[in-house]
């Protein structure tokens, strides 16, 4: 009946991950009951659980990323403490068990659940504003991809409770993730998580690509869409080029698994080097499918307040899609240490290199943004210079690691680990957070706390150096990843230093907990009723904050690259009484959340073996799926008045 | 280095009484000495920092090369990011201003050529480096190379001696000034093998034989581990390098054929089952070709009967 689920499956002899759970378990059961008792569901279920609107999907794409950060986080804080104490003789207070589990499930949270639902969201909201459109191109498969991702999230945590989660590490490399080495469940809680969010990110690539490439408001030409739209457009095409890859060669390991196939194990022909091969050819654009957002962010970001067009747009087009193209082109790079000839490696070395030429441009460009402009030091801002010089060191320490010789010997170290924090962090997780302060006004109508923010940006980046700086040391000293304890009782010092430093970025998220918090309760002192707070230079600051559902009554016409910022040059004042006309949007629906929901009781049961189950959920996302395709009630009208009534109250509203 | 290393403690020791108290100027001082020994004093010879054969001392000249051929640029950049981020302030009203200058030709040329500049250099050199220092290159101009055959074990390192028809665990000792050749492969999952002072690790990975090539240029006791997570036994997945002199080697040698076990198949299966922190040990003669053996899984190892070893091409190798 229950397959492989049983009693043992519930680790009581580990409980520090019980009582985590038991803490998690309690919040989520007091909102849960706040939300009940002050009888917020049936708004919950219809404004946001069911919504299709791309800037309530971008919101909870970004809260999922938040709240998972909080979780990858724990798991980083339990691991620089481990390894600050576990020195010598001593063996700490995680044993091998659960400390393989815990930098195997950061990695995994941190990439897939933390980093990918933070670019997403963005990506939905500000996208179809930018380009002056009223929502995605399929908004209701946009709502699929959502929950997709949050169902996958939640199967992971729940390995928490309910067996144990993959002891091996974040890329799961066979032979060891193959059923002779790892006969738990844990693999199969990383597989089947990541390939239902993997399906949510393929969707969301596809919607994407569509979205920019065939909706935009008239006269957007590609040349004159905001740079964030076209590192979007890089990111998508990444997605979907790359993250079939990944789905494909779980497959192959799912099928090794569980139906004795031999195609990466040690004997009867399998081949782990392809599992390498294949895993980084996904790898190395996602890493790509993380930043390029960030630059695009940043690029905002420079050229709003320096209150200059970006430097050089075209050369920034070009350098986003020269990445894009590159970032097919390196994958070997993560295994030279494999036993790959020097030709072979030397290609990839230098292909690797090459793209610090087109990332080099980029950062010059950002800096003659900046050159005789008026820059205003906003809490983004910070996070741009902090950006650009920790993102110029990380690029140094990347180009370093892709000369083979010197990988050699840093391959799988502390320095690479710093290496790769000091890019995601310094360049993905500032170009999130920066876009946050950014964007949080026009998605909720008021301003955030700058005190707490740059609070917040200086413990970020205090807390980065301190925490990974000691780390390039510790890997030139000759320590390597993903050790539980330590021999050389002489890294202590710097592993100490690391663990503060960790601490500092705890203080810098609890800064943000803050700001948000102060921000919500002096919001009406700080709303935006402009619409147009940072004196903005694209679309997205044409409408009222937060937009309408539909984002613009009248879809505006472009004739140059930061629309409205010509639009305010040539002062057009918005007419007072346009003629409107009727607006079709797409009609809330169930479905995604309904998939999702199935879809993780397939996950669930496919890793516990309980096949009745898995058959139930297939066919129920079978019919969900039929019935919304059959439906023919998708769109709902919304009447000129209406739209007329709300376009007069947000003119009213504000100066504009 | 010792002494600043004794210094540094007592600066620690000073440093953690002052906590409690207020920060005067002097502590100010003894802050900022604490803030730059501790990295200087944790800078004491060890890893990739330290080499002590020819392989190591190349891969760091190229990793200092290639760093300060980046830090041209790198460094002012930084100070331009800066300086530009602070003399372009809003409230500085000496600073220029020019908000419509979008495009700037010459600038643009400059952008992307020195970026490329520093590529093209780094793409020589990445080219020859690869080349050069080739793992499975072989060492010349010395003594005959030493023959080593590495099995990856759950969770320790067996070193076989064809030549010398010896085997040892965890512990790897060779003569100073030799070439070393070894062969390496897996008994179980990927692992890699790493010897920070002596230079390039290599995967050593079922069913298939890397190759590297390392040399040893003074006496002395190098760590070594393995480089790619395999396991709960892999914190503890560690040896002892020891070059010695080529009388001490022999010496060695002959030592270790008068004591310890033969490693027969029975034998090998008894070490291949997972164990943790094994203390090292020899074998006194080992069973001819018991590492083709390994890589053909037809010794059995753990967990696994070699089923599938006809399917294996014997000496199956990476990387071509």
């Amino acid at each position: 009946m229950l397959g492989r689920l049983t009693w043992t499956a519930i680790p009581l002899d580990q409980p520090l991950p019980l009582y985590a759970m038991g803490v998690v378990g309690l919040v989520i059961l007091a909102v849960l009951a706040v939300v009940a008792v002050k009888g917020w569901w049936p708004y919950l279920w219809r404004e946001w659980l069911t919504s299709v609107d791309h800037k309530r999907i971008g919101v909870m794409y970004f809260t999922l990323g938040l709240v998972m950060l909080l979780r990858g986080y724990s798991d980083a804080i339990m691991m620089r403490t481990q390894q600050a104490i576990a020195i010598g003789h001593a063996q700490g207070y995680l044993p091998p068990d659960h400390y393989d589990q815990i930098f195997s499930a950061h990695g995994t949270i941190m990439i897939f659940f933390v980093a990918m639902p933070l670019v997403i969201g963005l990506m939905n909201f500000v996208v179809p504003l930018q380009l002056g459109v009223r929502d995605v191109a399929f908004p209701t498969l946009n709502s699929v991809s959502f929950w997709l991702t949050a169902a996958g999230a939640l199967l992971i945590n729940v390995s928490l409770v309910i067996g144990a989660f993959s002891r091996a590490t974040w890329w799961g490399y066979p032979p060891l993730s193959e059923l002779a080495f790892s006969p738990d469940v844990g693999v199969d809680y990383y597989l089947w998580s990541l390939q239902i969010s993997g399906i949510g990110t393929l969707l969301t690539g596809v919607n994407f690509v569509t979205t920019i490439l065939k909706l935009r408001c008239p006269g957007m030409t590609y040349m004159r869409m905001p740079v964030f739209c076209w590192t979007a457009l890089a990111s998508s095409m990444l997605i979907v080029a790359a993250f079939p890859v990944l789905t494909a060669t779980f497959v192959m390991l799912l099928l090794d698994r569980y139906l004795g196939m031999h195609f990466f194990t040690n004997d009867a022909g399998g081949n782990q080097m392809m599992y390498a091969n294949l895993f980084w050819a996904w790898g190395h654009p996602e890493v790509y499918i993380l930043i390029l957002p960030a630059f695009g962010v940043f690029s905002e970001v420079a050229s709003t307040f320096s209150g200059k067009g970006l430097f050089s747009y075209r050369t920034m087009v070009w350098a986003t899609l020269g990445i894009c193209v590159l970032s097919f082109m390196v994958w070997l790079h993560h295994f030279f240490t494999m036993g790959a000839g020097a030709d072979v490696n030397a290609f990839f070395g230098i292909m690797s290199s090459i793209i610090a030429v087109p990332t080099g441009a980029k950062v010059f460009n950002w800096l003659f943004t900046m050159y005789r402009g008026r820059i205003v030091f906003t809490t983004p801002v910070l996070y741009l210079v902090g950006f650009m010089v920790t993102f110029v060191i990380g690029g140094l320490t990347g180009v370093l690691l892709a000369v083979p010789p010197v990988d050699f010997v840093l391959h799988n170290s502390a320095f690479l680990v710093a290496h790769f924090h000091n890019v995601i962090i310094g360049g993905v997780v500032f170009g999130m957070l920066a876009g946050y302060n950014y964007w949080f006004p026009k998605a909720f109508g008021f301003t955030l706390d700058e005190r707490w923010g740059k609070a917040s940006f200086w413990c970020w980046l205090i807390g980065f150096y301190l925490a990974f700086m000691p780390l390039y040391q510790l890997g030139l000293m000759g320590m390597t990843r993903r050790l539980q304890h330590i021999a050389d009782p002489s890294w202590q010092p710097l592993l100490l230093v690391a663990e503060a430093g960790a601490i500092i970025i705890f203080l810098g998220v609890l800064c943000q907990i803050a700001q948000l918090y102060v921000s919500i309760r002096t919001r009406e002192l700080r709303r935006d009723l402009t619409g147009d707070p940072w004196n903005g230079r694209t679309l997205e600051w044409a409408t009222s904050s937060p937009p309408p559902a539909y984002n613009f009554a009248v879809l505006p016409t472009v004739e140059t690259i930061d629309a409205f910022w010509e639009l305010k040059r040539r002062r057009v004042k918005p007419a007072v009484q346009p003629a409107y006309a009727a607006i079709e949007m797409p009609r809330n629906s169930p479905v995604g959340f309904i998939t999702a929901f199935f879809a993780f009781f397939i996950g669930f049961s496919l890793i516990w073996h309980i096949w009745w189950l898995v058959l139930v959920g297939l066919l129920a996302v079978a019919v969900t799926i039929m019935a919304f395709g059959w439906g023919d009630d998708r769109e709902r009208e919304i009447p000129v008045g209406e739209i007329a009534r709300i376009e007069r109250a947000r003119l009213a509203g504000g100066p504009a | 280095m010792h002494d600043l290393r004794y210094a540094t403690a007592g600066a620690t020791r000073r440093f953690a009484t002052h906590l409690g108290g207020r920060l005067r100027r002097a502590d100010l001082r003894r802050w900022l000495f604490v803030c730059t020994a501790v990295p200087i004093a944790a800078c004491q010879p060890a890893g990739v920092i330290d080499p002590q054969g020819p392989i190591a001392s190349a891969e760091r000249l190229l990793m200092i090369n290639c760093t300060a051929i980046m830090l041209v640029v790198v460094i002012p950049v930084i100070v331009a990011i800066l300086g530009f981020a602070w003399w372009y302030r809003a409230s500085n009203a000496r600073a220029s201003r020019a908000p419509d200058e979008g495009y700037e030709g010459r600038i643009e040329f400059v952008v992307w050529s020195i970026p490329a500049l520093i590529v093209i250099l780094l793409g020589g050199v990445i080219w020859i480096g690869s080349h050069q220092l080739d793992p499975r290159a072989p060492i010349t101009g010395k003594a005959d190379p030493l023959r080593v055959e590495v099995v990856a074990l759950d969770w320790k390192w067996l070193f076989i001696y064809p030549d010398q028809g010896i085997a040892a665990v965890n512990q790897l000792v060779i003569p100073v000034g030799t070439p070393v050749n070894f062969r390496l492969t897996s008994a179980t999952v990927m692992n890699s093998f790493f010897v920070p002072q002596l230079g390039s690790q290599i995967y050593t990975m079922g069913g298939m034989a890397t190759h590297l090539n390392l040399l040893a240029d003074k006496p002395g006791k190098y760590p070594g581990f393995s480089a790619m997570f395999s396991g709960d036994g892999f914190s503890d997945m560690r040896f002892i390098a020891k070059a010695v002199s080529a009388g001490d080697f022999d010496a060695w040698v002959k030592e270790a054929r008068g004591k310890g076990p033969a490693l027969n198949d029975t034998g090998y299966t008894q070490l291949a089952k997972p164990s943790e922190a094994v203390p090292p040990a020899t074998y006194r003669s080992v069973e001819p070709n018991l590492f083709e053996r390994i890589i053909d899984q037809t010794v059995s190892g753990p967990g696994k009967a070699g089923v599938g070893a006809a399917w294996c091409p014997p000496g199956q190798q990476a990387g071509g």
